[in-house]
């Protein structure tokens, strides 16, 4: 295999991370904050351009690969779950980072997320959720609401929408978060959180499409109402939210209440502490839709467990370990033979 | 009248005996089959086997559709096909009886276990009356003798329950045939003692049922015209041999092709019939520098194995028709991008899900065209069980090289029959060179070999190689990302032209029997090697010209082949499909090729291949 260890302890910058590749995104997109925000991270992540590798399926959000000055990956419609499990098993010291969008990885591709995910290889996943298909103009995607008009459905769609969230906790991810693309900030944070994280880590990141779908999410990210409609969710804290921090939600049992502090008797000790170990709880908070309710972000759910590449790779060092390096004049003698002299 | 006989008697040698064991897909006679086939190779007969089973893993009791068979030929000489007409059948019950007999000469030898001639299994086979007793049988020798009563008496004392002692009969039944046959019963023992190792009595007693019939066979009276044989050893060339089925010698070669390259195989793979055996044999060889990864789909198989390529492995796949057809698009990216891809296609009988335990050769054209626009690749065929740890080999030596997918046409025939295989040395086996690219100066992904056209293999983790890759078309000087049209067509050609290379790095077309000219070329290739081959020996024996040209390298075919096939006043393309290589020659080289095609799921047998022969030498000395 080829020398893994970084060559110098130069600081690299975004720019290093910035391919000369003229970036095609429609102007106003929401992809371009999100590779703001990736190139931006990498160097504090300490990361290096031939250690990082993005892998992509096919879809808007799929050229992104095209635009970071790392090792990149442009591969077949949903499939990019299957590349990237293939390279991991080869070499998993790659830091890889798979890129897809809501119709690329529910779509088409929603089989191998469902096995990525539960498999849990080592590899944090980019949903960017435009609740639309871009690339092929603009007809309804797997996360498109039902009523929605475009050109595939001009009586509005009657297709019932995917949860992104609950589909990856249904999986058995071990790594739920949501963002949203342009605040980058809270965007880069979850981009270190899901690095850090051994395992399938995954994101759905918010993402508007101002040509075909614009402000499909305007109702929780515009900036006068988002704090009434984000709960940016923290381990051991409360699930507060609003401009004063004095609004709540209370989980009993299958029910989400939203309560305000100091109204009606509710004390914040009233308020139910995340509990990111906890995957009912993160069920439940992925339910919640704005506007009836606010929308959670963050990372909802963390559980660190055996990831799928180190498994095989262990696996593969047992049977080395059992049998020594394989001989083939020994395999090809096993069992029966005989001498025709 | 019955003769009695004793362990005196002589026994009448025979050059080759075909021996058909025919029952309820439960009864265990592929293990039978494999067993005598064992010991036949042990007693150093050569040998060719056809399991013939059904899809489903235990079929209805006593009924047509849930008969299992397995066909084995074994020979004092060299032969390379499991035999036309049986000379032998053992039929369990009334259904293997009644499946079989129209395929077996009268005059046959037919073993029957009368136990198992039952009304309710008579009735379940259409029988109206029972064949042992209404004289339906007088054209044939037939030992009828009760296996299921014999068995079980011999088994039940060892401990077992009444229902694993009746399942002994198979065994009883290879001790009689390993008696009149003259083989010796210690293979068998000791793979018996090792099978039931953890559950000693059902040793015991299938051994007590081995011996039993072995032990029927030497006291009993036999009746007329059942004599005892023997096959003597043939005369293989020196070496060392064993018995190797064809799903078996691909994994192997595999596995070899890992050391060989120095180079980690990362084998992903879904489960499919006849396909899956592959996955079984390589999922222990985890030492040999192999990754085994059991994807979520046929897709997710292929294009594991793409990744792994990507990232400097040598990505290998296994299926058969149908996941073929699901993998075409990513085969289809494997080409854009040029990397090494092998994909291992074990064909059945199609189309759709068509008969999936049942031989065809019928992916040919899907191996050659069934992508998206332009995607030229190369394709080999094996000939055989043992050819295909060969091509196994070449394949991997092709696809680095040419960073390029490479197609290995094996077949169901193939797949699970068996043959005698002289054991390669691995020091004897060529090295395959696999070069990652690691020099930063001028690099794009795209820089090429001039000789071989292949792309530098850059390989993700090198510093100063980083670039990105896709299924878009790339400019032809810089790898990057083109919609121009001049370049698509010139990098159309260049993908074509890399491969129409290979010609001259595989060997030139040989003569497999025969002459370089002639009346008559019969062109095989695939698992159709055997049959065509016997044939075409009788056929010269007889005085006809005739001669066998079998092909290996499906695409690009071998440099000389067109200028050989012209030396021919005919040629005919026996395969197992509608009619797909002669298709081929027809347009490639605008040759009169006439097609003998068969399809009906089974291989051909010499005698359909003598007389197409016959048939066109006769019509062409009549014109």
């Amino acid at each position: 295999m080829v020398p893994l260890d970084p060559p110098a302890a130069k600081k690299l910058t975004k720019k290093d991370f910035t391919s000369d590749q003229e970036v095609r995104w429609c102007p106003g997109c929401g992809d371009y904050a999100i590779l703001a925000a990736m190139q931006r991270t990498l160097p504090e992540l300490g990361a290096t351009r031939e250690k990082s590798v993005f892998i992509s399926g096919i879809g808007c959000s799929s050229r992104f690969p095209y635009y970071m000055d790392t090792y990149g990956f442009h591969t077949i419609h949903g499939r990019a779950p299957a590349f990237a499990t293939g390279v991991k098993l080869v070499n998993p010291e790659l830091d890889v980072w798979l890129i897809t969008g809501d119709g690329d990885g529910l779509s088409i591709g929603g089989n191998h997320l469902l096995h990525v995910l539960r498999r849990n290889v080592n590899v944090q996943v980019m949903m960017f959720n435009n609740r639309i298909y871009g690339l092929t103009k603009g007809q309804y995607s797997p996360t498109s609401l039902v009523g929605l008009k475009s050109p595939s459905s001009p009586m509005g769609s009657i297709d019932a929408p995917v949860n992104p969230l609950a589909f990856a906790l249904g999986a058995n991810a071990r790594f739920v978060s949501r963002g949203i693309d342009t605040m980058i900030k809270p965007l880069s944070g979850l981009f270190k959180e899901a690095h850090a994280h051994t395992g399938t880590s995954f994101i759905e990141i918010l993402q508007n499409c101002p040509v075909f779908n614009d402000g499909t999410w305007t109702h929780v990210t515009a900036k006068d109402i988002s704090h009434d409609l984000q709960v940016w969710v923290e381990h051991g804290q409360p699930l507060l939210f609003g401009k004063d921090k004095n609004k709540g939600l209370v989980l009993t049992g299958e029910e989400v209440k939203v309560v305000t502090v100091g109204e009606n008797g509710v004390t914040e000790a009233d308020v139910t502490v995340h509990d990111e170990t906890n995957r009912a709880m993160a069920f439940a908070l992925a339910q919640l839709m704005a506007p009836e309710f606010p929308m959670v972000f963050g990372v909802i759910f963390r559980d660190p467990g055996p990831a799928y590449d180190e498994g095989v790779v262990a696996q593969v060092a047992q049977a080395v370990e059992r049998n020594g390096e394989g001989d083939i004049d020994a395999l090809l003698r096993s069992g029966h033979t005989w001498t025709v002299e | 009248m019955d003769t009695p006989v004793s362990q005196d008697v002589t026994r009448k040698t025979l050059e080759s005996v075909v021996i058909r064991f025919a029952g309820d897909s439960g009864d265990g006679m592929q293990l039978a089959g494999t067993q005598f086939t064992q010991t036949s190779a042990v007693a150093g007969n050569d040998l060719s086997t056809f399991p013939d089973f059904p899809a489903e893993i235990r079929a209805p009791a006593g009924t047509l559709f849930g008969v299992s068979g397995f066909q084995l030929h074994f020979a004092s000489k060299e032969i390379l096909t499991p035999g036309d007409d049986p000379d032998v059948l053992v039929a369990m019950n009334p259904a293997a009886l009644k499946v079989n007999l129209a395929e077996i000469p009268t005059g046959s030898f037919i073993i029957i276990n009368s136990g198992a001639f039952t009304k309710s299994n008579l009735k379940k086979a259409g029988y109206e009356s029972n064949p042992l007793d209404d004289g339906s049988l007088d054209a044939y020798r037939v030992l009828s003798i009760d296996i299921s009563r014999l068995a079980t008496a011999a088994a039940e004392p060892s401990g077992v329950g009444a229902k694993s002692a009746l399942r002994t009969k198979n065994v009883w039944t290879l001790g009689l045939l390993y008696w009149l046959f003259d083989r010796d019963r210690t293979s068998t023992t000791e793979w018996l003692k090792q099978k039931f190792a953890k559950k000693p009595e059902l040793a015991e007693a299938n051994i007590a049922a081995l011996d039993a019939g072995h032990a029927y066979g030497e006291t009993a009276e036999l009746p007329v015209g059942v004599e005892l044989y023997k096959v003597p050893q043939a005369k293989l060339p020196a070496g060392t041999y064993r018995n190797i089925e064809g799903n078996t010698a691909l994994a192997w070669g595999i596995a070899a092709a890992a050391k060989l390259s120095g180079t980690k195989i990362m084998f992903g793979s879904y489960p499919i019939t006849p396909a899956s055996s592959v996955l079984h044999a390589l999922a222990p060889l985890k030492h040999f520098g192999v990754t085994t990864f059991q994807a979520e789909d046929e897709i997710a198989a292929v294009c594991s194995a793409i990744g792994a390529s990507w990232a400097g492995a040598v990505g290998v796949t296994s299926t058969s028709g149908p996941g073929m057809a699901l993998k075409g698009e990513a085969i289809g990216l494997a080409v854009m991008i040029e990397l090494p891809l092998v994909i291992l296609d074990v064909q059945r009988a199609g189309p759709s899900t068509g008969m999936p335990t049942k031989t065809e050769q019928a992916d040919l054209f899907q191996a050659l065209y069934g992508r998206n626009s332009d995607a030229p690749l190369c394709v080999l065929a094996p000939k055989s069980a043992g050819d295909c740890f060969t091509m196994a080999i070449e394949a991997v030596r092709i696809a680095t090289k040419y960073m390029t997918p490479v197609i290995l046409l094996s077949d169901g025939f193939i797949a699970n029959g068996a043959e005698p295989w002289s054991i390669p040395d691995f020091a004897d086996l060529p090295k395959i060179e696999v070069r990652h690219h690691t020099d930063t100066k001028d690099f794009h992904p795209y820089v090429r070999d001039p000789e071989t056209l292949a792309r530098v293999w850059p390989v993700p983790g090198t510093p100063g190689l980083e670039h990105r890759v896709g299924g878009l078309e790339k400019d032809f000087k810089s790898g990057h990302i083109s919609y121009d049209p001049d370049n698509h067509h010139k990098m159309t050609q260049v993908r074509a032209g890399k491969i129409m290379g290979i010609a001259n790095d595989i060997p030139e077309q040989d003569v497999e029997i025969g002459e370089s000219s002639g009346k008559l070329a019969m062109v095989s290739w695939g698992s159709t090697y055997g049959a065509v081959n016997e044939a075409v020996r009788r056929a010269r024996a007889d005085g006809k010209d005739v001669s066998q040209i079998h092909i290996r390298y499906m695409w690009p075919m071998p440099r000389n082949l067109e200028a050989l096939l012209s030396n021919y006043e005919q040629i005919i393309v026996p395969e197992l499909n509608a009619g797909q290589l002669v298709k081929v020659l027809r347009s490639e080289y605008l040759l009169p090729a006439q097609s003998l095609p068969k399809v009906a799921g089974r291989p051909f047998r010499v005698g359909e291949v003598l007389d197409a022969i016959d048939e066109a030498l006769a019509g062409k000395e009549s014109n």
